[in-house]
């Protein structure tokens, strides 16, 4: 019986088939697999992110503030910007 | 603060809160009140955009979007000196510089030199940790410590999974547990932290 998995790619999620999890597995985005719980993660390959780097051009993202509001690093276009990683860990 | 001072030469601070909730990052905000944007990525998305794999790590990016200073350990005081033999003065000495224009921030022949790009395994590790933060999302702790410890054990270098998944997996990670991993790696001759060389020596 092919049960079927939730595979989860960035924001999207959809429901697969095993098969199509076999698939993946073989293939060029790193994948995380979850048996007990049916579930697939897909992540983006080194070499994508590698060349992205090398490129020099910092990635761009978008990310939430404490109250919810969204902020993007191209935001700041035109102005240097110290970009700081933290935790409280 | 740095974001203040310099401010008037076009510049802003923009810090990341790699932490499993706003609600971690919320005290530390509170009581510093940035002027600058302060975020919070619970899905480790800069980690995984910049291959960041410990906590602080500090880039610079020119007004073009460039990045020109890659990766490297800054704190902004010296308040975890002891701890961390780092002094603050020398990196804030160097961001004042580059951003008033005084000197040049690194060419692009040292930036590639001085660079870690991520491998396969990084990677793969960063797929499972986000697998591991989506079932824990979804009241699934014990399936996600599963997938965070693969990911520890594909990148043992990467303690913004090994150390910044514990708050997940209920262990303090100022306690014994990370104590005892911290020792295993340095004993291994690893360092926890590292630090740019200075690229102009």
């Amino acid at each position: 019986m092919d049960r079927t998995f939730t595979l989860v790619d960035g924001e999207a999620e959809s429901t697969v088939p095993a098969s199509a999890i076999d698939a993946l597995t073989a293939g060029a985005r790193p994948l995380a697999v979850d048996h007990d719980e049916r579930v697939a993660y897909l992540g983006t390959p080194a070499g994508a992110r590698a060349a992205r780097l090398a490129s020099l051009e910092a990635p761009d993202f978008s990310l939430p503030d404490l109250a919810g509001g969204k902020h993007a690093l191209s935001d700041h276009r035109g102005r240097k910007v110290l970009l700081v990683a933290y935790a409280s860990w | 603060m740095l974001h203040e001072e310099l401010a008037g030469f076009g510049f802003t601070v923009v810090t990341v809160a790699l932490d499993k909730s706003p609600d971690d990052a919320r005290p530390w905000i509170e009581a510093a009140r940035p002027s600058h944007p302060s975020l919070i990525d619970t899905g480790h998305v800069l980690a995984d955009l910049f291959n960041i794999v410990n906590v602080p790590t500090v880039l610079w990016i020119d007004e073009r979007g460039r990045i020109v200073r890659p990766n490297d350990v800054a704190f902004g005081t010296d308040t975890f000196k002891h701890i961390t033999g780092l002094e603050s003065g020398q990196s804030l000495a160097a961001i004042r510089a580059w951003v008033r224009g005084e000197t040049p921030a690194c060419t692009e022949d040292e930036i590639r030199a001085l660079q870690s790009l991520p491998t396969a395994e990084d990677q793969q590790a960063r797929a499972e940790f986000g697998l591991g933060e989506w079932l824990f999302r979804r009241g699934r702790p014990e399936a996600a410590a599963r997938h965070f410890a693969r990911a520890g054990e594909l990148a043992p270098h990467d303690f913004t999974i090994r150390r910044g998944t514990m708050p997940m997996r209920g262990i303090d990670p100022m306690g014994p547990d990370f104590r005892r991993m911290l020792g295993e790696w340095t004993a291994a001759g690893q360092p926890y932290y590292r630090p740019l060389p200075d690229p102009r020596g």
